[in-house]
């Protein structure tokens, strides 16, 4: 190099990073799974977000259906009506999901996991095996659905050397008002709020980090560094838990306060059935319960909708349940 | 009747501030603290997959503070230090590499001011008027002064022999976070303006806009603009990734899809008086100001209509355009105190006139999301309140 900057990239370094699968396949490992193996997987890593049969919960992403719907108004975009290439499909359950645990799968879930997603999309049937050598034969119905940019000829009417300047137009009338629609955040609300607390705290300008963790110490006298230790184990919860001033229910309940509650309480949230029974029955979130709850969640409660597979250290769970103890 | 406010001897007259360490890193005095960056609940099913918008309506000149720059991570803004940074090219490359971040700041540097627009920008407006301010329909934009170092000198340290003919090569680029957001990019591009970058507005990239090290993709959609940079892939072909096929492609009414719209293409929006920015001070001057921009090259005039495009005046420009960054225009009027139905139109270095929503849907249909650059319509009422609409 020019510089003699840097230094040369071992190959386990680029066997490590390189994981970008292209169209034609190429960058695929070895491996191999069945739809009926990906139902499993699916239902176990994927279907918190995206539903059993890959329809989406809430606002999560559909990932079936939709085919013959791409010139409708509001067309349904999946893996099956919207996308070209299979690789992609492969590449970013790979790279990027479950959504909190990214690369965390085996090459063989992930051929399991998109075959089941081909399966729920009615394009194989369910005893289809995708691996790296079956891929090539699978084209996506969206295939030929893209162009590339044309905007340079189809609107080169854009391109104008003198635009109009007077008598543009003869007459001009409102045809749509967002406010009738009223789906715009309200503003005066938050402005109000945010004035609301400066009042009450003069010294606005200390970092909010701060001012959370000195009374969270003081209150119940946990140990600082692992309730740190915590909230960075936590991360693997985040996706679906929140916690902390203004949080609300999504995925699974807020969990403010959970330490020493009953369980199956949060407010507004809708629990397994398990879940609310072993309320009624008394379960309370102790030390004990919810070290045995968080080892396999679904061994300590089956049918519990909380996909996580577990932590498996004692001392993550430690740190993540004083974490959770310093909003109570 | 004497104003008390200058006939009294005020507290701040008589009694003292704070002193210089009250702040060894200040923030916005608390006066200005509806200045924030703001979130749509209902467009995202999660914060950490989501987009924010940056508060334009509040801000003059043209760039943006770090602070209220919109942000949008696709699985969270991750912590990463500068000692665990690492920066790997490989692919169709002489030899393979990896840089530390101590490495990136001994090529030579340069410093480029530039936006960045999310392909989504205005996304909502496609169908018809949807959300009621500036920030919301056009806030998914920040412009900001980057330090950092070509692309071009990083490729070429790896030595570029092995990729031959670079017409029809491509650079994959690839971020650390648990998303790998993923962009192709052709070698030309790659070789032409791109900037990696670490620093921002003269400080360190925020942890929200890739700290340590992002890329800056001039002109082009900003799903390009990786953060938290950590892979460079010289290749022969496109990766075809989930975010350059099923995201930011555009949905023609025939269910066809445009693909590689990469350069964002003129537009502006007057960001005062809006929707959030009413006129509080009754008729008289006014000044009519907002932020235009280009993808293709500099902004060269911004028009403004008061009659929703029956007439338009040029406004003026703050300073003269940049490549590939935001200007800002101003038009001081003496406001009658009748209602306006007011709107702006960009023109850049290309010959490109910003269109109406109306010339783009005409080609587009209205089933895309990506891309919307077309003339906004604020509904300036006669108390002031400005209202977003659409007219014929």
């Amino acid at each position: 190099g020019t510089y003699g900057l840097g230094r040369p990239a071992l190959p386990e370094e680029i066997a490590a990073w390189n994981i970008d699968v292209s169209p034609d396949g190429t960058g695929l490992p070895v491996g191999s799974g069945d739809a009926l193996t990906g139902e499993e997987v699916f239902a176990e890593k994927c279907a918190v977000c995206h539903g059993d049969f890959a329809e989406g919960v809430d606002n999560w992403p559909k990932l079936a259906g939709g085919q013959g719907t791409l010139d409708h108004e509001d067309p349904l975009k999946t893996v099956g009506s919207y996308w070209p290439y299979l690789s992609t499909t492969w590449d970013y359950v790979n790279r990027s999901m479950p959504f909190g645990a990214a690369q965390t799968l085996e090459p063989d879930e992930v051929y399991a996991i998109v075959a089941y997603i081909l399966y729920s999309n009615d394009l194989v049937d369910e005893d289809f095996v995708l691996s790296n050598e079956t891929f090539a034969d699978v084209t996506l119905p969206n295939a030929e659905g893209f162009f590339v940019d044309d905007r340079l000829q189809s609107e080169a009417h854009f391109w104008k050397p003198e635009p109009c300047m007077a008598d543009c137009k003869d007459s001009v009338e409102i045809t749509m008002r967002a406010r009738v629609l009223d789906v715009t955040p309200e503003e005066t609300v938050a402005t109000e709020a945010v004035v609301k607390e400066a009042a009450a705290e003069p010294v606005a300008a200390e970092p909010v980090v701060e001012a959370a963790a000195e009374p969270v110490v003081e209150a119940v006298a946990l140990d600082p560094e692992l309730v740190a230790k915590g909230a960075k184990v936590f991360k693997k919860c985040k996706a679906c838990h929140k916690v902390g001033e203004g949080a609300k229910n999504s995925t699974g309940p807020i969990l403010n306060g959970i330490f020493g509650a009953t369980a199956g309480m949060v407010e507004g949230f809708k629990y397994s059935k398990p879940m609310l029974a072993a309320g009624e029955d008394g379960l309370v979130w102790d030390e004990e319960a919810l070290a045995a709850f968080l080892t396999k969640p679904r061994k300590f409660m089956k049918g519990t909708k909380m996909s996580f597979a577990g932590l498996r250290k004692e001392r993550d769970i430690e740190a993540v349940v004083s974490y959770l103890r310093s909003f109570d | 009747t004497p104003d008390p406010l200058i006939t009294e001897v005020q507290d701040w007259a008589s009694g003292l501030g704070d002193g210089v360490d009250a702040t060894p890193y200040g923030l916005p005095i608390q006066f200005e603290q509806d200045v924030v960056r703001r979130n749509v609940e209902w467009l995202t099913a999660d914060t950490i997959s989501s987009i924010n918008f940056t508060p334009i309506h509040a801000l003059d000149g043209t760039i943006t503070p770090q602070g209220c720059a919109f942000e949008r991570h696709h699985s969270g803004a991750i912590e990463l230090r500068k000692e665990d940074y690492r920066l790997m090219i490989n692919g169709l490359v002489d030899t393979p590499l990896v840089f530390s971040y101590a490495d990136l700041e001994r090529f030579p540097r340069e410093n480029r001011v530039y936006f960045c627009e999310c392909a989504a920008n205005s996304g909502m407006e496609w169908a018809g008027a949807q959300l009621n301010g500036a920030q919301f329909t056009h806030g998914m934009i920040h412009n900001m002064e980057y330090s950092g170092v070509s692309l071009r000198s990083l490729l070429e340290e790896a030595g570029l022999a092995a990729a031959g003919d670079f017409k029809d090569k491509w650079v994959y680029v690839e971020g650390a976070d648990a998303s790998s957001n993923g962009r192709s990019i052709p070698l030309e591009k790659a070789l032409d303006d791109v900037l990696v970058a670490f620093k921002a507005n003269g400080e360190a990239l925020r942890k929200e806009h890739g700290y340590p090290v992002r890329l800056v993709v001039p002109g082009w959609e900003g799903n390009m603009w990786i953060k938290w940079l950590r892979r460079i892939e010289v290749m022969d072909g496109p990766v075809e990734s989930r975010e350059e096929t099923s995201k930011y492609t555009d949905t023609m009414a025939d269910g066809s899809a445009r693909k590689w719209t990469w350069e964002m293409d003129a537009k502006s929006v007057v960001t005062s008086p809006s929707p959030q920015s009413h006129i509080t001070h009754g008729s008289g001057p006014l000044v009519i100001t907002g932020l235009a921009w280009s993808g293709r090259g500099s902004i060269t005039g911004v028009d403004v209509s008061i009659d929703g495009g029956k007439t338009w005046t040029e406004a003026r420009l703050g300073a003269p355009g940049v490549d590939k960054a935001l200007a800002r225009f101003y038009l001081d009027v003496n406001w009658d105190g009748s209602e306006m139905l007011l709107q702006s139109r960009a023109r850049d270095s290309a010959g490109y006139v910003q269109p109406t929503k109306a010339e783009l849907r005409e080609v587009r249909g209205l089933n895309s999301i990506y891309h919307n650059n077309a003339i906004q319509t604020w509904w300036v009422k006669a108390n002031g309140e400005a209202e977003n609409v659409e007219v014929s």
